[in-house]
């Protein structure tokens, strides 16, 4: 029980102070979890961070219930995801409601009519360095764009075009398992 | 009817939600605009700003917005709570299978394959945004404010990887000024 209060509040102290999502979380993670309180040795830590980031998913809230579950079972894990989350609902319902109340003041209307366009670029910006990330070549920029004409064109379920994609990537994963585990036999004979 | 359809909208964006926090972004645009039309494409600019400079995930940040704004209290709960359930389901069951080498390899390549589709999915949330409603308009009285401040803050945060807090403060003084 105690472990799970403990575990509550860390990832509570991190969700209400770790600005700029879930890898800003990282850092604060890791230093409670690995150095403080050492319930995680760190090359495991890091070992299963990589892993996670490939689940879909809040990554904050998988990080939380991994640790949750690894030092405390499932009441650990349910523990670390609330503290996780608790923060962003109190803040958020705080601000909502507030914003309901002052949202039609000029003052207000004025301050969001510049802050709007800036959205849309926080939101082109990461999409790019994605592009950049993934490494896309001249042959495979046909999905990004088949993505964005299939969503903003023809106004596909983007839910459906992930299914496509996790369709079209797993034959990939299979087939570049089975490439790895090929040339791991060459390697061994 | 509305908890049922939160309960089904945040559960199938936690269980896609590959790639992070602005690919869920995408999702709940979609479902949120164009497909139940909760929200106008301006007031879910103004719930990115409000999420993206609250402290927490971004995606459980949207999904309290989304819940309270439709469905109240219970609504909020009940969003953040769905956008969740996938993960526990995956934790507590697949965490067996998955949170291994090979496990590890299969989901690293999945998301490999994944990520120029999300990337997609991402530019094309951003364009449908880029509308008259989050634009104003050239012409009609006022002036190009709106261009310049997406191309300047496109450019600080692509390129000179500005934090997007001081980005938005910043473009909310100039609204400010200009308006």
């Amino acid at each position: 029980m105690k472990k799970s209060f403990q575990l509550f509040f860390t990832f509570m102290k991190i969700g209400a102070f770790t600005l700029g999502g879930g890898y800003a979380m990282l850092s604060m993670v890791e230093k409670a979890v690995v150095d403080k309180k050492r319930w995680i040795p760190s090359d495991e830590f890091w070992d299963m961070i990589a892993i996670i980031q490939s689940l879909p998913g809040v990554f904050a809230v998988n990080t939380a219930l991994y640790v949750g579950h690894k030092i405390n079972g499932a009441k650990g894990a349910v523990a670390a995801m609330l503290g996780a989350i608790l923060p962003s609902i109190v803040i958020i319902l705080l601000l909502a409601t507030i914003f309901k109340e002052y949202r039609d003041l000029p003052v207000v209307e004025r301050v969001f009519k510049g802050i709007r366009p800036c959205v849309v670029a926080l939101i082109l910006a990461p999409s790019l360095r994605m592009i950049k990330s993934a490494k896309v070549t001249w042959k495979t920029a046909v999905i990004p764009i088949a993505a964005v004409v299939l969503i903003y064109g023809c106004k596909v379920s983007p839910a459906l075009v992930i299914l496509a994609a996790i369709a079209g990537s797993l034959v990939y994963a299979l087939l570049m398992e089975r490439k790895m585990k090929q040339a791991g036999k060459e390697g061994e004979a | 009817m509305i908890y049922l359809q939160l309960l089904w909208v945040f559960v199938k964006i936690g269980v896609l939600g590959f790639g992070g926090g602005y690919a869920m972004l995408s999702l709940i645009e979609h479902e949120v605009i164009d497909h139940y039309g909760w929200m106008t494409t301006t007031e879910f600019a103004d719930m990115v700003a409000i999420s993206q400079m609250t402290p927490g995930p971004i995606s459980i940040n949207m999904a309290t917005y989304v819940g309270y704004t439709t469905g109240g209290f219970a609504g909020s709960l009940l969003a953040s709570f769905a956008l969740c359930l996938p993960s526990i389901v995956m934790v507590y069951f697949i965490i067996r299978l998955f949170l291994n080498k090979k496990g590890g390899t299969l989901m690293g390549n999945l998301l490999k394959g994944l990520k120029p589709a999300i990337a997609g999915l991402i530019f094309a949330a951003g364009l449908s945004m880029m509308n008259a409603q989050n634009f104003v308009q050239i012409g009609k009285g006022e002036n190009n404010v709106s261009i310049i401040v997406c191309v300047l803050a496109f450019v600080a945060s692509y390129f000179f990887k500005a934090n997007p807090i001081l980005l938005i403060v910043a473009s909310g003084v100039i609204g400010y000024l200009v308006y």
